[in-house]
């Protein structure tokens, strides 16, 4: 009797991970997939936000990919202090933006190793191709990210295997590397063209991007929390609640000392209040407006250019003066202010 | 008219009310690990997401997905272990 060869598969739900699930099952090797949830998606946000602005919800793609290829799923969360310190101390750096794509795939993989171990499987497999990604999937990277996850020679990556040394399971027979791609480069020709010819569709367009930190204005604010952190003596250091505030609002740096976050939406409020505990709460008192949070220890000044501009995004932005109130615990203050029409003035402390 | 049929009788009821994508699913499969074979889970949450997510999650996992149905501000959705 054969034993069941199996594996665990990285699966995000894009075209790349959702072919390589494909693969290694039409080789009759039973697959787990597994998708990391870091809070830091971009598509996940936009539904804890109640969805795209007309109204839809994005589907979870990660489950989409899972139900139409039939195989089981597993969320793992891994949100937490250790991979946030990751996040700002990355051993082998940033990308273009705040993504420490290396580290972070090395975090995932050691994960990932030890639910291979848990579960008996024989390898981990991801959608990962050869020179896609000019800093993470390069030959080298590639080979970092299998030895410091401690996969040596268990890491398979179906789409570009046939241009890598040849893995452990390949080696032993349990793949056959005949059955794998040799895929390289940016274009995705040849991976559309075997979707076609797996019956696959419905993949997000476009694949992949879907992280916060590969994203310039989102790296802008959080290299700004981490630097203020470090200006006023704290640890260079961010939080789960940190993710959430980066992706909410507008942001503006006041000072190095403070720092204003207005919702755009009734949703973002709702997210702002639940952070009010040790922020300052703003909110326009007689006219519509948005909530804000200011954190940090602002000067007189720097409150009323705080109240200035979230009068300007409250329905009372033509008054010649709206009221804002300022409230920090039991304590409630009110601020007269005109609201803030100098946009160049609004760009400046924008962040 | 509509025939809306009657929810199922659940042997256990989660509530991840307050909790946003994936955390509803990952504690319903946690949950579901736990039951026998044939057993009814019912999940409620906030999230309007799990309309979508619940029944793409039981077709990945073969387990059925009996309904998901909104009440009130909610939604309670069904799900009844399959074999393993």
């Amino acid at each position: 009797m054969t034993r069941e060869v199996k594996a665990i598969g990285l699966i995000s739900g894009g075209l790349d991970s959702t072919l390589a699930v494909a693969l290694v099952r039409r080789q009759g090797i039973a697959v787990k997939a597994v998708n990391f949830y870091t809070g830091l998606c971009i598509t996940e946000t936009q539904r804890r936000k109640g969805g795209r602005p007309d109204g839809t919800i994005p589907q979870n793609e990660a489950l989409r990919a899972a139900a139409d290829l039939e195989v089981d799923v597993e969320y793992v969360d891994i949100s937490g202090r250790e991979y946030f310190d990751m996040l700002v101390h990355p051993r082998w750096g940033y990308g273009a933006n705040a993504n420490p794509c290396v580290d972070c795939r090395v975090f995932m993989m050691r994960r990932a190793r030890e639910i291979m171990e848990a579960e008996g499987a024989d390898f981990v497999f991801t959608g990962e191709v050869l020179g896609q990604r000019p800093k993470s999937q390069r030959r080298d990277t590639l080979r970092i990210v299998e030895r410091e996850s401690g996969l040596s020679g268990r890491l398979l990556r179906p789409l570009s295997a046939r241009l890598l040394e040849p893995t452990i399971p390949e080696r032993e027979g349990l793949v056959d590397r005949a059955g794998l791609l040799d895929i390289s480069g940016r274009s995705r020709q040849r991976q559309m063209a075997l979707a076609a010819e797996l019956g696959l569709s419905g993949w997000p367009q476009p694949a992949g991007g879907c992280c916060y930190l590969t994203d310039e204005s989102f790296a802008r604010k959080f290299f700004d929390v981490l630097d203020a952190r470090e200006a006023a003596g704290e640890e260079r250091a961010i939080v789960r609640d940190d993710v959430i505030l980066l992706s909410t609002g507008r942001h503006f740096r006041l000072s190095p000392r403070a720092k204003l976050l207005v919702s755009r939406s009734e949703v973002e409020n709702a997210i702002l209040e639940q952070h009010a505990a040790g922020r300052a709460r703003l909110e326009a008192r007689d006219v519509l407006g948005p909530v804000a949070l200011v954190e940090g220890t602002p000067t007189w000044e720097e409150r009323l250019v705080a109240a200035a501009i979230v009068a300007r995004y409250g329905k009372g932005k033509d008054h010649p003066k709206v009221v804002v109130a300022w409230r920090e615990g039991e304590l409630e203050e009110l601020y007269e202010v005109e609201p803030e029409r100098d946009e160049a003035r609004i760009e400046a402390l924008r962040l | 008219m509509t025939y809306v049929p009657a929810p199922p009788e659940p042997d256990r009821t989660i509530d991840t009310s307050g909790k946003l994508c994936p955390y509803p699913i990952v504690e319903a499969a946690r949950e579901v690990r736990l039951l026998e074979t044939g057993a009814v889970l019912c999940v409620i949450s906030t999230d309007p997401g799990i309309q979508l997510d619940m029944p793409m999650w039981c077709k990945a996992t073969r387990n059925e997905h009996l309904g998901t149905y909104r009440q009130g501000n909610c939604f309670r959705s069904f799900v009844r272990k399959g074999e393993r």
